[in-house]
């Protein structure tokens, strides 16, 4: 996020697109509704009904897939009717030309069929987002989990360049992040390009700085992204597969390809807490101190760092992993002075991460304090790229085509699958499928239909249908809702029998190499 | 312009225009103004009646939480009058309802109780709770609502409405027939209610209570760790109530950033997990593909994968092996990861689930 939670209640604008935070981040959600409800005006963009959307001033029904399409024909408007913030644009931002001309390209007459909404609502829309200023744009997985994520990403930041509203308080590109720390494993260089602190492996200067930290030669060219990996195992050039608490095998897209790739594996390890889908595939098992078991930090989507704490012990003989790590390292020859997670961040990440060298766990008591954090007396950044100043120079707009989602429906599979989280369970469900309750809230999965399909089909609610994708299918519940528009069926991958990664198409963006979670084709069929 | 004035307790202090008598007393340092409906950052209903105080000219006792400060005001936080008030409140809560200290599990943390022991209101002269039998329902092994307990505060329904806006619970009926109510006066289980637990945090007494942690412990048994949710990437700041080394129950951390005491559904109800007896408790070892998974020592599985992994650098390269990390698990651990991969392996093959 450029931008912070705190921003949340404060705000008067909100254009919230590919979101569904009263399920997927509550509690961010509940301040946005507390602005909402003291008369700020909340544009919701996503293809269901959701439960923010009956908050919005506006609704708009994007179909799956179409958001550049979208973005740009807001930006059409936008400059066709002289709406965007010229000054900002041409002080802080560079690459206007090429955008213009690339989204005049986007008249509303064209984008209006490709998202499925009329040409006055994507007129009003835009002149909406003009009129209130700053404005808050804030999107989730809804925007990246498509083959042209990185065009959707980007075609947000363009939106929000060009009314002028990045560097400012209650503004802001603002990516809801979906695990606890996955903006921690980012910036800890969990990543096959780069160091921790962001700090590129190609780059000669920072490895140099990595190789004095570590006293060793250290590799050139960047690694395998996760995808790359999974090929990887299947053709052979992955031999050795070490899989730290992730359930792949239930969470990857096209659970058959993906089973078939960890089978492949000459040799796997996996630390986990749980027995998974996963470990069914590995050779040893590590067993894996939990959450409040080890004392550390995670760095939330605010880019806050905060503590966690230990209160709690192991069970058996269940280690903290950073031990498991440093135990393998000093197999290797190698011993690594660090002892625990205080000392770990205080005497290494902080040292060789630039913009976390302000952060000591003696300062992180109490509220945790937002990268980057440049030195020992800094109060933390609470707004990215201040007052249009970008940390790169100059905002860099991209001209950027609209592509339809790598497998549309056809005659054969005429429905679109979307997926995401519901709200009382995570994911594969090894810890919320654990917890005393939760399950009795949601207890299996659904197939979210429309009643305008489940009447053409003739299903009723709560009635067991099939799904069927070109990779899979499932048998599942119907939950005949208005929420979903005609044509689509919405699934979560919380429950293995009917998760909806039997379904999903593992095609990916050729940058970020994410996976088109958020669309595929297929067909549904009372049974 | 100087701001307005007024006296309270003999002091003269300085309001900003619109605070409250409450907010003038606090912000002076009189935190002894008893309250009970008053819930911070939502509306003031002035509903309960405890914060009663005396306003000089005022033709009655004033609710400090919901009167408006003015300049001039003569304030008097406590008198013989302003007592025997809330003593005569307490008094018809505590007959109102079933307020027996013994079991409940609010006893230790109950405002009600606290202002009983205050005002030394021992029994009350009224009658006893009437004979029929007041509601009770346990919803999803999560939530107990005991209206026996509730002093109609109306505190759930604006945690509900204005904190988390939910939209779940409300006042129903009329006069002496009020009754916190969701939807049309069903359960919670089956009422529009997401189970955040807001209304049971903000409840002052023991009508709405965590089920989990129900005779786990007294609340000064307990003690409290701060930590952060381990969901998903807001970061909500949680309280621990922990008794001999378990967790009995999780709280929002008050005020604190970024989500000020609030919490969902997963924050407050999903820690348990931790105590399944289906942990992973050994290194597991499986002698050959398809295989069974066997117990083994730590330095026999260490030292096992360490030999494989030099045998597969060794035969193959250090690009031959790839890893992803956990982005659940703390910073220091992903830390630790990508240095074994770059450092120890040799390869910058480590990713981890942020693209997918």
């Amino acid at each position: 996020m450029t931008n912070s939670f705190a921003d949340f209640a404060k705000a008067k604008m909100f254009f919230v697109i590919g979101s569904n935070m009263t399920e997927a981040h509550p509690v961010a959600a509940t301040f946005l509704k507390n602005a909402v409800m003291n008369g700020a005006q909340l544009i919701v963009s996503d293809p269901r009904r959701t439960k923010l959307a009956e908050f919005a001033k506006v609704h708009v029904p994007i179909k799956v897939g179409s958001d550049v399409a979208y973005l740009n024909g807001l930006m059409h408007v936008l400059i066709k009717e002289d709406l965007y913030d010229r000054d900002y644009v041409e002080r802080c931002c560079t690459g206007f030309e090429a955008l213009k001309a690339k989204v005049m390209e986007y008249p509303p007459e064209r984008v209006a069929p490709i998202a499925g909404i009329s040409e006055e609502m994507l007129i009003d829309v835009a002149r909406r987002l003009a009129a209130v200023k700053p404005a808050m744009l804030i999107y989730t997985l809804g925007i990246t989990e498509h083959t042209c994520g990185v065009n959707n990403v980007m075609s947000c930041a363009n939106l929000q360049m060009l009314l002028g509203n990045v560097g400012f308080e209650c503004g802001g590109v603002n990516p809801l992040r979906g695990q606890n720390n996955v903006q921690g494993a980012c910036d800890m260089g969990a990543l096959p390009n780069v160091f921790p602190g962001y700090q590129k492996v190609e780059d000669p200067a920072a490895r140099a700085k990595f190789e004095a930290a570590w006293g060793v030669k250290l590799p050139e060219k960047n690694g395998l992204m996760m995808p790359q990996m999974m090929d990887g195992l299947v053709d052979g050039k992955v031999k050795f597969f070490y899989v730290f608490g992730e359930n792949l095998a239930n969470t990857e897209p096209d659970i058959r390809h993906v089973e078939h790739c960890l089978e492949s594996a000459e040799f796997m390890v996996c630390h986990d807490i749980f027995p998974t889908e996963t470990t069914r595939f590995a050779d040893v098992i590590f067993p894996a101190a939990a959450w409040s078991e080890d004392d550390g930090t995670f760095a939330s989507s605010e880019r806050r760092v905060n503590r966690v704490r230990k209160v709690s012990q192991a069970p058996g003989q269940a280690k903290p992993n950073w031990w498991i790590f440093k135990e393998l390292a000093k197999r290797f020859g190698q011993e690594w002075a660090s002892n625990s997670g205080q000392e770990i961040w205080d005497n290494e990440v902080s040292h060789l991460a630039p913009s976390l060298v302000g952060i000591r766990y003696s300062r992180i008591e109490g509220d945790g304090l937002q990268w980057p954090v440049p030195d020992l007396e800094h109060p933390g950044t609470c707004t990215l790229h201040k007052d249009g100043c970008f940390t790169c120079g100059q905002g860099k707009f991209a001209a950027i085509d609209w592509t339809p989602p790598a497998e549309v429906p056809d005659a054969e599979y005429p429905v679109v699958l979307s997926t995401g989280r519901r709200l009382t369970q995570y994911h594969s469900r090894t810890q919320t499928g654990r917890c005393l309750g939760l399950n009795d809230i949601l207890g299996e999965e659904t197939a979210d239909i429309s009643p305008q399909d489940a009447a053409r089909l003739g299903i009723a609610h709560n009635e067991l249908i099939k799904v069927r994708s070109r990779r899979g299918e499932v048998k599942v519940k119907a939950r005949v809702t208005q929420e979903v528009p005609e044509g689509m069926v919405w699934m979560a991958f919380h429950f293995r029998e009917a998760c909806a990664n039997w379904l999903t198409n593992a095609v990916f963006d050729p940058v970020s190499q994410t996976a088109e979670y958020k669309a595929c084709a297929v067909q549904i069929e009372k049974i | 312009m100087s701001k307005p004035t007024l006296t309270i307790n003999g002091m003269t202090v300085e309001f900003q225009p619109g605070q409250t008598i409450l907010e003038v007393a606090r912000a002076a340092g009189i935190y002894t103004i008893p309250t009970l409906c008053h819930l911070k950052d939502t509306t003031a209903t002035g509903s309960c009646r405890m914060c009663m105080v005396e306003v000089e000219r005022a033709r009655t006792l004033l609710p400090a939480c919901a009167t408006v400060a003015a300049a001039g005001m003569v304030i008097h936080t406590e008198s013989p009058r302003i007592d025997a008030s809330r003593r005569m409140v307490l008094e018809l809560l505590l007959a109102s309802g079933n307020h027996n200290c013994l079991v409940c599990e609010a006893n230790g943390v109950c405002e009600l109780q606290a202002l009983a022991y205050r005002y030394q209101v021992a029994t009350p002269d009224f009658a006893y709770p009437p004979d029929h039998p007041y509601y009770l329902e346990d919803n999803k092994n999560l939530i107990r609502r005991d209206l026996s307990k509730c002093i109609m505060c109306g505190r759930c329904v604006r945690a509900c409405n204005e904190k988390q806006v939910n939209q779940a619970i409300s006042i129903g009926y009329r006069g002496a027939h009020n009754k916190i109510v969701t939807r049309a006066d069903i359960t919670y289980s089956d009422s529009d209610c997401v189970f955040c637990g807001q209304c049971v945090q903000d409840c002052p007494v023991g009508a709405l209570l965590e089920l989990k942690a129900m005779g786990q412990g007294r609340p000064w048994e307990t003690h409290k760790v701060r930590t952060t949710c381990p969901y998903c990437g807001v970061g909500c700041q949680l309280l621990l109530h922990v008794r001999a080394g378990k967790i009995i129950k999780v709280t929002g951390v008050e005020g604190a950033a970024p989500n000020k005491g609030r919490l969902c559904v997963k924050g407050r109800f999903g820690y348990d997990f931790i105590y399944s007896p289906e942990r992973l408790t050994t290194p597991l070892v499986r002698d050959k593909k398809g295989g069974e998974l066997r117990e083994a020592s730590w330095d026999e599985a260490l030292d096992l994968v360490a030999a494989k992994l030099k045998e597969t650098i060794a035969k193959h390269g250090p690009d031959s092996v790839a890893g992803v990390s956990c982005a659940r698990s703390i910073n220091e651990d992903s830390y630790q990861m990508q240095k074994l991969f770059r450092a120890v392996i040799g390869t910058n093959n480590i990713d981890h689930c942020a693209r997918t």
